[in-house]
């Protein structure tokens, strides 16, 4: 097997979350690149969703922002944001909503809003976009996000987008009806939630990636369980396509 | 009817100080031109909607046009974060900048019950959401039928909505195609309404039957400008200029710079730059 690095591990672990039967609200970045790499590899009739209004879509190269005029060329149909939200979101027909986040907690809530207070904010960051209603109206959230002590805290600056909560059952008694986060891929791990704190737990280390890494990059004391699977390796035809899909959409976006 | 006119006739007819507007645009058909035209024109105290605030809204906001700014994401798509709406929220520089921030559900929701002519918006939202805590026009109702808690924000009425297409008529029927965002809604749910297209066509004969169209009688003027949306694209016309995105990272970062840039690049310019800016982004056939 040739080398990867621990990004590449985390889009291969990511895409293959995928099932060739789901259809995924597409968050933009890391969320982006595994959707794509699964449509590209194991799942080739996934349909994949951006917020833009695309449905279907089937980009060449990875887009810059959700509204590219790719994602539009390949979409079997494009819908406007209302209807995206009405229709489709709310209206219940996504399987599966793939968001990143500036600040996470373990209990998959999300921050992309500020850094400190709300009205006197360290950080003014982008805002929630869609995801306050993908993380409640998908029928379950997968999280991609690289590991570090900035980003993945003990406590939220703020609650974007609800994830499961205070743990147990909050976010059931919040009135959601859907599963919420139920899988978390970083670059080191898999975590997926316990079934009753709703705390996440590793299930599985990626090659190389130690016990004590986990644990020194979140903010919380980080749990295990009981039995760890390792993370399989990437293979080399998701290796060769998820290269091959980063190098035309470099070429593609610096081209002019 | 919708008045076919010039950019700088439009503005000046429809967009006064303090007026609410609406520069609609998802990454698609962004209307830089017209927002351009509404600096150099000194327009000032503004309240400006729009779901996704990119680069226009920076050079409002950072050109202290801006008094309020409601909105639901706030960034440079695919490059980082919006640096003068920063500086505004943070340091208050130019000005202090009010906020009134949503999903993007509630914020498609509010443009959709103002086309509709309905106070309000209903939809299944912000549940567990801290906006709820921070924005005071979030609100809560139940079902009449089945008790279900809802969410509810106020309509967007804007006094303008300003967007970029493809084409009008010259009767001033407006074509919209590829991402539509919410441009439809933004123009039935203001006032009035400014349209700047890429090019003015006898007739929309060859166009199909369900095509978006909006009727010259729910547009206010029409104004063609060329390149219009650049940065931003115009399906079928040109492609998006990302690398232009990424130099407004850099160009924002710096008061200075930015001062600078937005004086040579907009104040000292007019509406017919845009189509030298897109020469080199066209789409072939």
């Amino acid at each position: 097997m040739t080398n990867f690095t621990s990004t590449e591990m985390m889009t291969v672990a990511a895409a293959r979350a995928l099932k060739n039967s789901d259809v995924c609200f597409v968050g933009i970045g890391a969320p982006s690149a595994a959707c794509n790499l699964a449509r590209l590899t194991h799942a080739p009739d996934i349909t994949l969703i951006y917020e833009s209004g695309t449905i279907g879509t089937a980009p060449d190269v990875l887009p810059l922002s959700i509204g590219d005029g790719e994602l539009c060329d390949t979409a079997v149909t494009t819908v406007s944001v209302p209807e995206m939200f009405r229709y489709w979101l709310q209206g219940g027909r996504i399987t599966v909503g793939f968001l990143g986040g500036a600040q996470l907690d373990k209990f998959g809530n999300i921050n992309t809003t500020v850094v400190g207070d709300y009205d006197n904010p360290k950080v003014r960051l982008p805002g929630g976009g869609g995801a306050p209603e993908i993380a409640v109206s998908c029928g379950e959230i997968f999280i991609t996000m690289k590991q570090s002590l900035r980003g993945f805290v003990d406590k939220l600056d703020f609650i974007t987008s609800l994830g499961h909560g205070t743990g147990g059952t909050d976010r059931a008694d919040k009135g959601v009806t859907t599963k919420g986060p139920s899988r978390l891929i970083t670059d080191l791990a898999i975590w997926e939630p316990d079934p009753e704190t709703k705390e996440f737990t590793v299930t599985s280390l990626h090659q190389g990636a130690t016990r004590e890494q986990v644990a020194e990059t979140v903010g919380w004391k980080a749990k295990f369980a009981a039995e760890l699977s390792e993370t399989p390796l990437p293979t080399a035809e998701e290796l060769e396509v998820l290269r091959d899909l980063h190098a035309r959409t470099k070429a593609a976006h610096s081209g002019n | 009817m919708a008045k076919i006119q010039s950019l700088s006739e439009a503005v000046a007819e429809n967009i006064k100080d303090g007026d609410t507007v609406a520069f609609e645009g998802f990454t698609h058909l962004i209307p830089h031109a017209a927002a351009h035209e509404t600096l150099r024109q000194g327009r000032k105290d503004l309240t400006v909607i729009r779901m996704t605030p990119d680069i226009i809204y920076d050079q409002m906001i950072g050109m202290g046009a801006v008094k309020k700014l409601v909105f639901s994401f706030a960034g440079n798509p695919g490059v980082g974060l919006l640096r003068r709406m920063r500086d505004a929220v943070e340091n208050q520089w130019p000005r202090a900048l009010e906020i009134e921030e949503h999903s993007h559900a509630a914020m498609a929701n509010a443009y959709e019950a103002g086309a509709a002519g309905l106070p309000c918006a209903i939809f299944r939202g912000y549940r567990g959401a801290e906006l709820v805590r921070v924005n005071p026009n979030i609100k809560f109702v139940n079902c009449p039928f089945t008790g279900e808690e809802l969410a509810a924000v106020p309509a967007h009425r804007p006094d303008v909505a300003v967007i970029h297409a493809q084409k009008a008529t010259k009767k001033g029927d407006v074509l919209i195609e590829g991402i539509t965002g919410v441009q439809k809604e933004a123009v039935l749910s203001a006032k009035r309404s400014i349209v700047t297209v890429e090019e003015i066509v006898d007739d929309f004969d060859d166009v199909h039957p369900n095509a978006t169209v909006l009727p010259c009688w729910t547009v206010t003027s029409v104004a063609k400008v060329p390149g219009g949306s650049h940065p931003s694209y115009t399906q079928g016309y040109y492609a998006r200029d990302n690398a232009s995105y990424l130099e407004w990272d850099k160009i924002s970062a710096d008061r200075e710079v930015f001062m600078e840039w937005m004086r040579e690049h907009v104040m000292n310019e007019t509406p017919e730059i845009f189509a030298k800016r897109v020469a080199h982004l066209k789409v072939q056939g």
